[in-house]
């Protein structure tokens, strides 16, 4: 992320009138992102109405229902509920597979690019580039008409005998797996192309006159030295992998059921239970927020 | 930085498997919407049977049955997209000029916080956020919340090439025109901000994408009734993939491919007009 404007020359000519050029973005986000998010935070401690609204009285009946199993009339003793933990586990590791996906064919491609002479360089970066550019939802459902099962990748896949049964992907964690891993690959390149792009070569040619070999020199060199982008291509695909909602509700089914798809249940959906959605929304943001405090502190760790 | 001479011991560029990686990304990235694309152009009702040749699609999105509603649609997604990133382009460039000409002030660094949260929290607390913030103060689901939300998230998209041009500039040449009794509006008009504006390009174009691309927020706030391209496409969608939305899908991924080769062409001549002075 650019730091913040703490530029090379710090230059105050528009310095009396800063307050108002700030003023439009303060208020505009202020009003409708930050209040909001404020305001949700009230809202999964109040007590729900049945279908939609809540009642203003304060409770901790969302995140209860989060964590225990009080019976269907709540008179029961309590037992852990595992139904949201096991969901948020599975996005867990569904975001963590991807991000380790991404990097592991990311990396490579972005070193690739990097390392091209500089005309033909962008030509591979544009081509990078441009599945970003494409509608998610367009390319989401791309992904599902590709791999159904009676679509071209089955069909290929049998018509070149590879294969006697079609693949069922569809409704499976691979098909969301694969689905994550596609939406959100070019994260990973971009962060890292930039870092190898800054990275200074001869530091290799010095570990190659001391006889290092071409994938010691990899592991021992480049990478450390380009970790920042790595770690920021990370979090760029952890973070919205994390509340996807478009790959799991195209690709998957019930049983592939993530933190996004939960939430859009409480508010879109037949659960209808706002302060439930608001609650799960928080604990999200909250894992979401951990993940970001961990990216400050390795980037200032590497920094110093 | 890299000069690609050719040491006899190391060269970065023989890095064995890593051009073969490359080309599977890319094939991962295009497979699905070449694929998409191809068979929009399938004369056949069914999308599994290829049939040959045809156009049908395309007129159906125009004039089939279906065709007022995308038509509806693509109006709304272009005049929000189109509004929300003038709205805050505008918004951007008053906000880039005041943290990078600022000089120093307490809060610098909450500011910046306050600009990139719309980018750092996962759009389905925004839109969780805005749906509950929209219906506690009674504003009707509808254009006006959509056109709101946009604004907002496409604020930083705005904001990060816009502050990345304005960094580049040195202080120097409004510094001269204030010199010359320029006021800083006259500074601003005529020296600063044809220098900035390749950079208010970009975020402009970065804006406008990203908001036609939004789904998730749209979804929720909406309302009932008002469809963007994205939510008319997802609707569609859930009774199965038709080969009329997969003309339709071509069509925007055209557009977005468009608008990026642009934005690129922009970025890329101004680049060269800096190499050469």
């Amino acid at each position: 992320m650019a730091a913040a404007g703490s530029g090379r020359t710090v230059s105050n000519t528009f310095a009396p009138v800063r307050n108002w050029l700030l003023l439009p973005t303060w208020l505009t986000v202020g009003i409708f992102m930050l209040l909001p998010i404020a305001l949700m935070l009230v809202y999964s401690f109040l007590t729900k109405e049945f279908r939609g609204g809540v009642i203003w009285e304060f409770t901790l009946a969302a995140y209860d229902q989060f964590v225990f199993d009080r019976g269907l009339f709540g008179d029961e003793a309590p037992s852990i509920e595992w139904t949201y933990i096991t969901i948020y586990f599975r996005s867990l590791v569904q975001a963590s597979m991807a991000t380790l996906l991404c990097l592991l064919i990311g990396f490579p491609t972005a070193f690739f690019i990097a390392t091209r002479s500089p005309s033909t360089r962008s030509m591979w970066l544009f081509l990078v580039t441009i599945p970003y550019w494409v509608n998610l939802l367009i390319r989401t459902v791309s992904m599902k008409f590709l791999i159904r099962e009676n679509g071209p990748l089955n069909q290929a896949l049998l018509g070149s005998g590879l294969i006697d049964t079609p693949l069922q992907l569809i409704n499976t964690n691979i098909a969301v797996q694969l689905g994550l891993f596609y939406s959100y690959l070019p994260f990973m390149v971009l962060p890292i192309y930039a870092a190898v792009e800054r990275y200074n070569f001869s530091l290799s040619e010095a570990g190659a006159d001391l006889y290092a070999g071409r994938w010691t020199i990899l592991r021992r060199i480049v990478i450390p030295a380009v970790k920042p982008g790595i770690i920021a291509g990370c979090i760029l695909v952890f973070v919205p992998s994390l509340g996807a909602f478009l790959a799991p509700d195209l690709l998957g089914g019930a049983k592939t059921f993530m933190i996004g798809s939960l939430i859009e249940e409480q508010f879109k959906g037949n659960a209808g239970n706002w302060p439930f959605g608001a609650a799960s929304a928080m604990i999200l943001l909250t894992l979401v927020l951990i993940a970001l405090l961990f990216y400050a502190r390795a980037q200032t760790k590497e920094q110093v | 930085m890299f000069t690609g001479n050719n040491n006899r011991t190391y060269n970065p560029r023989r890095y064995p498997g890593f051009l073969f990686i490359t080309l599977v990304c890319l094939l991962i990235l295009y497979a699905p919407l070449l694929v998409v694309m191809g068979y929009s152009f399938n004369d056949n009702l069914s999308i599994t049977k290829w049939s040959g040749f045809s156009l049908r699609w395309y007129t159906d999105v125009f004039t089939g049955p279906e065709a007022a509603k995308f038509k509806k649609a693509a109006w709304n997604s272009l005049s929000i997209a189109l509004s929300a990133a003038l709205v805050a382009t505008s918004f951007a460039t008053a906000a880039a000029i005041g943290m990078v000409r600022g000089g120093a002030f307490n809060g610098k660094t909450l500011s910046f916080g306050l600009i990139s949260i719309p980018i750092m929290v996962p759009e389905i607390v925004t839109a969780v956020a805005m749906l509950i913030f929209f219906s506690m103060i009674g504003l009707k689901l509808g254009y006006l919340s959509i056109l709101i939300a946009h604004i907002v998230f496409c604020i930083p998209f705005a904001y990060l090439p816009i502050s990345a041009r304005l960094q580049g500039i040195e202080a120097s040449f409004e510094e001269a025109a204030q010199d010359l009794y320029a006021d800083r509006w006259k500074a601003f008009r005529y020296v600063l901000m044809p220098l900035m504006l390749p950079g208010m390009l970009s975020g402009f174009l970065l804006a406008f994408i990203i908001s036609l691309d939004d789904f998730i927020i749209t979804n929720f706030i909406k309302g009932a009734g008002v469809e963007t391209l994205p939510t008319a496409i997802f609707g569609a969608v859930k009774q199965g993939i038709k080969p009329n939305i997969m003309a339709l899908s071509t069509l925007m991924l055209l557009f977005s491919v468009l608008l990026v080769s642009l934005s690129y062409f922009i970025g890329r001549t101004d680049k060269e007009k800096n190499d050469a002075n």
